[in-house]
């Protein structure tokens, strides 16, 4: 191979920058840090299971979207027999009171734009 | 390398069980719990329709019921009339029954504004042209919209006769004088329409036009209920629609 020490080098600084921002993570001992999300005052239980809505919250809202907007439906009735109003701004921000501390949190983290509040409102906010 | 008929079997067989579980996996993150049920106060109906008397009706009436409605749907107000959106507005006697071409109409008639608002088809054209199937008929008759789904084409507005669907061109926040929290706003690039008020009809209540009417000027009830009030009305009275020469069956009628 012509060239070796000038090809090999120039890979290995290219990945180098690549990598970078693990290394600097790791570096900066902030690796493992992951969102503190703020929850709820006295509430436990969201309207299924904390593992489920970490996952699938986003499927579990097109789902209600769906049952509201195209079956005529309202009401959700959880697993254990709960009964909530299909509502992103009435319903779900009612007890996530802060969008700002909750849902940006993690969306900013894993680089998520969600549309959601183009349209719906948030409570106290101009979004 | 070659693989015999037992090999073949017990790679199918892995694969098959691998396909299962994960198809079980993912189905645990579609939203499975739970169930669905509508509002325990919801009106329901076969067939809603609306009776409108014109002879009760001024435009200070329809000024009313406009503000109300609009307000509850955060609806924006742009000064442009290029932009405007209306869900239902007021509109000359002439320009909202054209194919009503007598000469010398009733003098109070002819200078008459006559309230105009999506007509709920029973052969609705907008639904004919949707794309996305973002608008589509209920069961109930209401000519219902998916914003979610709207995909800004404009056909609708296009196919729509009586010009019953506003376009925004615009962010349609900064428009809006009072945002109504318990409903949404919609985006730039969105057709919307009147809804017959369904989110007040899920709840029980009747339409936030008809309720701003205190004289009973509006009227709305199940068309085919044959003890409504709209039914009362229509047999007791001379009622027209409006250009239904276009087969569009449009279920607003109006008392002249």
């Amino acid at each position: 191979m012509y060239d070796a020490g000038k090809i090999i080098t120039g890979i290995v600084v290219f990945l180098l920058l690549v990598t970078s921002p693990v290394w600097y993570n790791l570096a900066s001992g902030h690796s493992g840090d992951v969102p503190e999300l703020e929850l709820p005052a006295g509430e436990t239980v969201c309207v299924a299971e904390t593992s489920f809505m970490r996952a699938a919250h986003m499927n579990l809202l097109n789902q209600w979207r769906d049952e509201v907007v195209r079956n005529e439906n309202r009401i959700y009735v959880s697993e254990d027999g709960r009964e909530f109003n299909m509502s992103l701004t009435n319903t779900c921000l009612d007890c996530h009171s802060d969008k700002t501390k909750f849902c940006d949190r993690c969306h900013d983290y894993t680089m998520v734009d969600p549309y959601c509040w183009d349209c719906h409102i948030v409570p106290g906010g101009t979004n | 390398m070659s693989v015999d008929r037992r090999n073949f079997i017990k790679m199918a067989g892995v694969g098959a069980a691998i396909g299962l579980a994960t198809k079980a996996g993912a189905s645990t993150l579609t939203g499975k719990s739970g169930s669905y049920k509508p509002d325990y106060a919801a009106s329901t109906a076969h067939r809603w329709a609306m009776v409108i008397d014109l002879r009760k009706m001024s435009e200070e009436t329809i000024a009313g019921c406009a503000e109300a409605c609009h307000k509850a749907h955060n609806v924006p107000r742009w000064d442009n009339a290029k932009d405007e959106i209306k869900w239902i507005w007021g509109e000359p006697y002439h320009n909202a029954f054209p194919a009503q071409e007598n000469h010398h109409t009733k003098e109070d008639l002819a200078h008459k504004m006559v309230p105009v608002l999506c007509n709920h088809c029973d052969n609705p054209p907008c639904v004919r042209v949707c794309p996305t199937q973002a608008t589509w008929r209920r069961e109930d008759g209401i000519v219902m919209m998916d914003w979610h789904r709207c995909i800004g084409c404009r056909y609708c507005i296009t196919a729509c006769p009586y010009g019953s669907r506003s376009f925004n061109w615009r962010d349609p926040r900064p428009a809006i004088e009072e945002i109504d929290k318990t409903f949404p706003t919609r985006v730039r690039g969105v057709v919307e329409k009147c809804t017959f008020c369904n989110e007040r009809l899920a709840r029980g209540e009747q339409p936030a036009c008809v309720e701003a009417c205190e004289g009973g000027e509006i009227v709305f009830g199940d068309l085919e209920d044959p003890n409504s009030e709209v039914r009362n009305l229509l047999a007791e009275h001379f009622t027209i629609r409006r250009k239904t020469g276009l087969g569009t069956q449009p279920e607003i009628y109006y008392i002249v």
